[in-house]
């Protein structure tokens, strides 16, 4: 049986997904597998669907066809608030921290998420020892980084086997993008598996196994990232950027 | 009566409708702040929190005090009952939408209300205090029960505050109402936490119902001027501030009290809704309240 799972595909898999947002249609049959330990890119335009796919994964809009297994288990069925408890970390675009509430509440609602005590919270805390600093501090008031930081800190309280990062850089200054890039390589050699969504190349070569190009709802191709940094012309046909 | 004195006795007075009032408007708040449901039947929870405790008092024998003790624990609980009823069976399924729970409330006011008219009938009816000690003061002796109530309700505010700032619950609530969807994308079963919102809202007007019952007897149609001035109360102190509904709840207290008493109640409610429509002017997140997002 253990062969099965692993002849199905990787850590989650998702195959012939359909999403609709009320009567429109955003994600097409798509398929998509992340390999345990491995970063996964899902590279697309805006509104190509790869929001919506995370979004699915984590129940919060409904499979209208298709399924999405975590590990040979079913996440499709089960309720939004389930799908972390199973193991799945999310963290959103925008990165929506609680903002009102300090960076420490912030992080006990991500440890009380699957149970976890002081040891998750001293080892997150030890990725991240800026927010230790910061513990009392409303997380709204910290900077663009500092909340990315949180946020990532928020969804790793979990020890989830498998982490959703959208745009994790999104609107941060360079400084601020190496940082969260070194600790997504950082997160890599820890053996999170995580499907990160991006728009900017550099970011994708940098830290991702393999680049997956989403385009209308569909996933076109999965290549591995060396094949890409040998030849980029798949980039230039997706996403019509160098 | 000298104007020193007749002030005292208003602001005592008001001190009175001021603490029922903070705990049933914290119940209207605490319902809109976390689930986005503005209760139109809130007023209703309150009505049938007296009824029933006038029902439960009267059910049992003995020295008052037992029966209003009674009533203060069984009357809330199930109004609770109800409110969960009503959760599952309407609000649910209408998922929380703003437009449409505003139309069912509305609704649910009228069915708990005519089942009021029916089971209970027109009369106002009273519960005996639970004890009749004055309090005497150089100029007029005044009610100890009245003044048990300000400190039961004060209390009670304690707690609530304790409850949602210290708490697992408490984060629990504040991270459903300030973002349901990442609420549930870290394990927080928001439906559970919307019914249990829901009858806790509810709770909370019915016991200052039943507080309240002593003093001015139960009745079918007791429900309409808690609510509109729990409206009044969350629109000034701002929605989903605790401090700024207490606030509120004083000032409006204290000079309905005050007002009432020197002039006349409908100025006093002249004077309140005024206030109400300079703050929606002015500051319309309310006088503690935060800009929504």
């Amino acid at each position: 049986m253990a062969d099965s799972v692993r002849i199905n595909g990787g850590l989650l898999t998702i195959s012939s997904l359909d999403c609709f947002y009320g009567e429109v249609q955003v994600l097409y049959g798509l398929d998509l597998t992340l390999n345990k330990g491995e970063v996964l890119c899902l590279f697309g335009r805006n509104g190509a669907g790869k929001t919506t796919t995370l979004k699915a994964i984590m129940g919060l809009v409904p499979a209208a066809a298709g399924s999405i297994r975590l590990d040979g288990k079913e996440l499709t069925g089960l309720a939004a608030h389930d799908v972390p408890k199973a193991g799945v970390a999310y963290v959103p675009q925008g990165r929506r921290l609680f903002a009102e509430m300090t960076v420490a509440e912030n992080i006990e609602i991500g440890l009380m998420a699957r149970g976890k005590g002081k040891q998750t919270r001293e080892s997150v805390l030890d990725l991240f020892p800026l927010l230790r600093e910061r513990l009392r501090q409303r997380s709204g008031t910290l900077s663009g980084g500092e909340q990315q930081m949180l946020a990532m800190a928020r969804a790793l309280c979990l020890e989830p086997q498998v982490l959703l990062l959208d745009e994790p850089t999104e609107g941060l200054m360079p400084s601020m993008i190496a940082k969260i890039r070194e600790t997504v390589a950082k997160l890599r050699e820890l053996g999170v598996s995580t499907i990160l969504v991006e728009q900017r190349v550099d970011a994708v070569l940098s830290v991702a196994d393999r680049v997956a190009f989403i385009e209308n709802g569909r996933n076109r191709e999965t290549v591995d990232v060396e094949a890409l940094r040998a030849d980029p012309s798949a980039v230039r046909r997706y996403v019509g950027v160098g | 009566m000298h104007f020193g004195p007749h002030l005292l006795l208003a602001a005592l007075e008001g001190l009175v409708t001021s603490a029922v009032l903070a705990l049933t408007a914290l119940g209207l708040s605490l319902v809109f702040g976390v689930m986005r449901v503005v209760n139109v039947a809130h007023g209703e929870f309150f009505m049938l929190g007296a009824v029933l405790a006038w029902a439960v008092s009267t059910a049992i024998s003995g020295h008052p005090a037992i029966g209003f003790l009674a009533a203060l624990v069984i009357a809330p609980l199930l109004v609770g009952l109800v409110a969960l009823v009503a959760e599952r069976l309407v609000l649910r399924r209408l998922h929380y939408n703003p437009e449409a729970t505003i139309v069912a409330t509305i609704g649910m006011l009228y069915i708990i209300q005519q089942l009021a008219l029916t089971f209970y009938g027109p009369e106002a009816r009273p519960v005996e205090p639970p004890f009749s000690y004055r309090i005497l003061l150089p100029w007029f002796g005044y009610s100890g029960y009245k003044l048990s109530v300000v400190a039961a309700s004060a209390i009670l505010l304690v707690i609530t505050w304790l409850v949602l700032t210290r708490t697992k619950i408490g984060l629990i609530m504040r991270a459903t109402q300030y973002d349901r969807e990442t609420a549930q994308a870290f394990g927080i079963p928001v439906e559970r936490v919307y019914a249990g919102v829901f009858a806790v809202g509810a709770m909370l007007a019915a016991i200052a119902a039943v507080l309240i019952v002593p003093i001015s007897q139960a009745h079918y149609l007791m429900g309409q001027d808690p609510l509109l001035l729990s409206f009044i109360v969350v629109i000034i102190g701002g929605l989903g501030s605790l401090r700024g509904t207490v606030v509120a709840a004083i000032l409006i207290g204290l000079s309905d009290g005050i007002i009432s008493m020197f002039f006349s109640p409908t100025l006093a409610k002249i004077i309140a809704t005024l206030v109400v429509a300079m703050v929606l002017v002015f500051r319309p997140q309310g006088l503690f309240g935060t800009t929504p997002r």
